[in-house]
């Protein structure tokens, strides 16, 4: 899957799990500049993206994340391709 | 409650809260969701504090979802991260002043503090409950001084690690067991402290399993110890507690009949041949779904019936001999070809209760649909169509949760005499004969009926080591000889104080002249060694007899598997005519001299001798 591919598939989830059904993201989008993700709904937002794409974050993994780019590369790791 | 209304999942036979509000659907949509159900007009305001000893965020945002769709608008409490002593015993004030409805004590097994070491005598360990229990205490007692609430105490799970193994469950210093001793403690007082209710989380969790239970990573990363999962699985049970305490929770459980409480369809197969009883396995699964149901009913659930059918037919049913559950079980019986949404309005008019109070179980998914739809406060749980998933997919509803038993609830002593019957079940005893009267066996023997045919035709069929002269026959034959008069014939019952075996032996004895040949004689091995053949043999012996028979004679003929009932006519009495290595055959007279053999068995029969 690509990083496109995947941004595309995260992009409803971000608008669900924050309820603004507008919104849009970036790769550059971080709990800095979206609105209302807070570190409450960082888990939220983290329990839905493992369950949609079935797979696990490892501990300490995400500490080290920027942006959304960043929690692509880590996605397209575990996906594989 | 007008609230599934603004339900956003379309959802085919089924109308519950399992099925809308999946883990999928909360993990994502919780907020939306929220705003939609918040439309309720009819919403009644609830306040819950919620004292954790974990992070409590997801699990509350999950509860307020349950919570609205089941007419509550809730607004939250929540200790500080593990502050839940702090914020009943010192912070008291503060809880006050939000003037909760509800106070739920969100501790789990990560909260105790005072495990006894692996090495602990009985006094550590005493003492190790001694303090643990009044920290709780201590909690309940600031609470129940101040508050005017009901408290919802968590109980413990197994620990994560059983670091003893096996041991871990009963040495003084496992972990396992000092849990289940803490448990039972806290269940004393919640019979003492009329405020105090116990949320089972050890069965919550047992009933996850360890797996999908706990989390560690999500514990170290944010101190949610349990899987969004087992939050959601615990969000369910307390909103089935709070509907308890609001005296929601639903009282009557209404049954379709034909491939629900019995196999097959009555008004085709006839009241005769619905499967039923405990010879076959589909048979035993409709058995065990009638016993969960009756179980409710002893614990006040109303049961009530609601199918398609002619009543006269339907009724029927409940008067085979294997069913066990009987017409005057049934608060409400509505049988006709009527929709059976109007027909649940029927009984639920008829019960005095309102729609709300109703739970309908249907295997047909089509019928769950209409229901569904027409009457959406009605639930409707997924029960799917196999008999043996009925009662787990009934539980898991949680409908029927009750904070106390009331004395109307447990209407019927019938369910402690049959444990007295077992307690007085000793485990010595002089001789077998003494063993065997302690079985409280009582047998049903008699001539053939139309009940049972069928299974009288699947032993003939499959029974190959009790069997004399392993003579198989159709049903259709079957049939023939039970209501000809050239034949003599016999089924057995048995049951004891265990349970009810069924219908285990058969003999089939062609009468010629003054001679009954013995075509066939059988019995399952379930019931070796209790002398049911003796009792089979009296009845055969005096149904013999009023027919003018004068000796009876018996044949074996050998197989590879009935080598057990070799001497079967030996040690019966009769006596050998010939005897070759493939068959034998054997005589007795019945010249007035005949002793009754059985001696163990209380044998009846419909014309009693």
């Amino acid at each position: 899957m690509t990083s496109d591919n995947l941004l595309e598939r995260l992009q409803p989830i971000f608008r669900d799990v924050l309820d603004q059904p507008s919104l849009t993201i970036t790769t550059e989008s971080s709990g800095h500049n979206v609105e209302g993700w807070d570190s409450l709904a960082h888990i939220n937002l983290v329990s839905a993206i493992e369950q949609e794409f079935k797979i696990r974050f490892a501990l300490g993994e995400l500490q080290d994340l920027k942006n959304v780019g960043d929690m692509i590369e880590l996605m397209r790791a575990k996906i594989g391709k | 409650m007008e609230a599934e209304k603004f339900s956003v999942t379309a959802v085919a036979s089924s109308n519950t809260p399992e099925s809308q509000f999946t883990l999928d659907v909360l993990l994502r949509k919780r907020r939306s969701l929220r705003r939609e159900l918040l439309q309720n007009p009819n919403l009644i305001d609830l306040r819950i504090a919620i004292l954790g000893g974990s992070t409590t965020n997801e699990f509350a945002e999950f509860l307020e979802i349950l919570l609205l769709a089941e007419g509550f608008r809730c607004e939250f409490y929540q200790s500080e991260y593990g502050k839940y002593f702090e914020d009943a015993v010192f912070e008291t004030s503060r809880l006050s002043e939000f003037k909760p409805d509800i106070v739920h004590v969100h501790t789990s097994s990560l909260n105790i503090r005072s495990f006894p070491p692996v090495s602990a005598t009985e006094a550590d360990f005493q003492s190790a409950i001694a303090s643990e229990l009044s920290r709780f205490e201590t909690i309940w007692q600031a609470l129940t001084s101040k508050l005017n609430c009901q408290i919802v105490q968590n109980n413990f799970e197994l620990p994560p690690h059983r670091v003893l193994g096996n041991l871990d469950a009963t040495s003084l210093g496992g972990r396992s067991h000092f849990i289940a001793q803490l448990n039972l403690e806290f269940a004393r007082k919640s019979r003492d402290i009329r405020q105090l209710l116990i949320h089972d989380l050890h069965a919550l969790a047992a009933s996850l399993g360890d797996d999908r239970w706990f989390d560690p990573q999500r514990w170290f990363s944010y101190k949610i110890p349990i899987t969004a999962e087992a939050n959601l699985a615990m969000a369910r049970s307390l909103t089935s507690m709070v509907r308890a305490i609001y005296g929601r929770s639903r009282k009557c459980l209404v049954l379709d009949l034909d491939n629900t409480l019995w196999g097959g369809v009555i008004g085709d197969d006839g009241p005769d041949n619905i499967v039923i009883g405990r010879e076959t396995p589909v048979a035993e699964a409709y058995t065990a779904f009638q016993e969960y149901c009756l179980a409710l009913r002893e614990r006040g659930i109303l049961l009530a019936v609601c199918s398609k059918n002619d009543e006269s037919i339907a009724r029927q049913g409940f008067q085979h001999p294997d069913s066990v559950l009987k017409l005057n079980h049934f608060s409400a019986f509505v049988a006709n070809w009527e929709p059976k949404h109007e027909n649940l309005i029927r009984i639920a008019k008829q019960l005095n209760i309102g729609l709300n109070s109703l739970v309908f179980v249907d295997d047909n998914p089509a019928e769950r649909a209409i229901v569904a739809a027409q009457l959406p406060i009605v639930a409707v749980p997924d029960v799917g169509s196999d008999v043996t998933l009925f009662p787990q997919r009934i539980e898991g509803g949680r409908y029927f949760e009750t904070v106390a038993l009331s004395a109307e609830d447990i209407r019927r002593a019938d369910a402690y005499a049959d444990n007295a019957r077992r307690d007085a079940f000793q485990s010595q005893f002089r001789d077998y004969g003494e063993y065997l009267d302690s079985l409280k066996m009582t047998a049903e023997i008699d001539a053939f009926k139309p009940a049972y045919l069928e299974r009288i035709t699947q032993l003939t069929n499959k029974t190959n080591q009790f069997n004399l002269t392993t003579k198989r026959y159709t049903q259709a034959e079957i049939q023939s000889i039970a209501s000809s008069s050239e034949y003599v014939t016999l089924y057995g019952r048995l049951s004891d104080s265990f349970g009810d075996h069924g219908l285990v032996s058969v003999i089939i004895g062609r009468i010629d002249g003054a001679e009954l040949h013995l075509d066939l004689w059988l019995m399952s091995c379930r019931v070796l060694k209790r002398g049911m053949e003796s009792a089979m043999l009296d009845k055969l012996t005096s149904l013999a007899k009023e027919s003018g028979i004068g000796t009876l004679r018996g044949y074996y003929y050998r197989t590879p598997k009935n080598e057990m009932v070799r001497g079967h006519y030996k040690e019966m009495g009769f006596e050998c005519i010939s005897d070759e290595a493939e068959s034998s055959v054997w005589k007795l007279h019945l010249d007035g001299k005949y002793v009754n053999r059985n001696n163990h068995i209380s044998v009846s029969g419909n014309d009693q001798r």
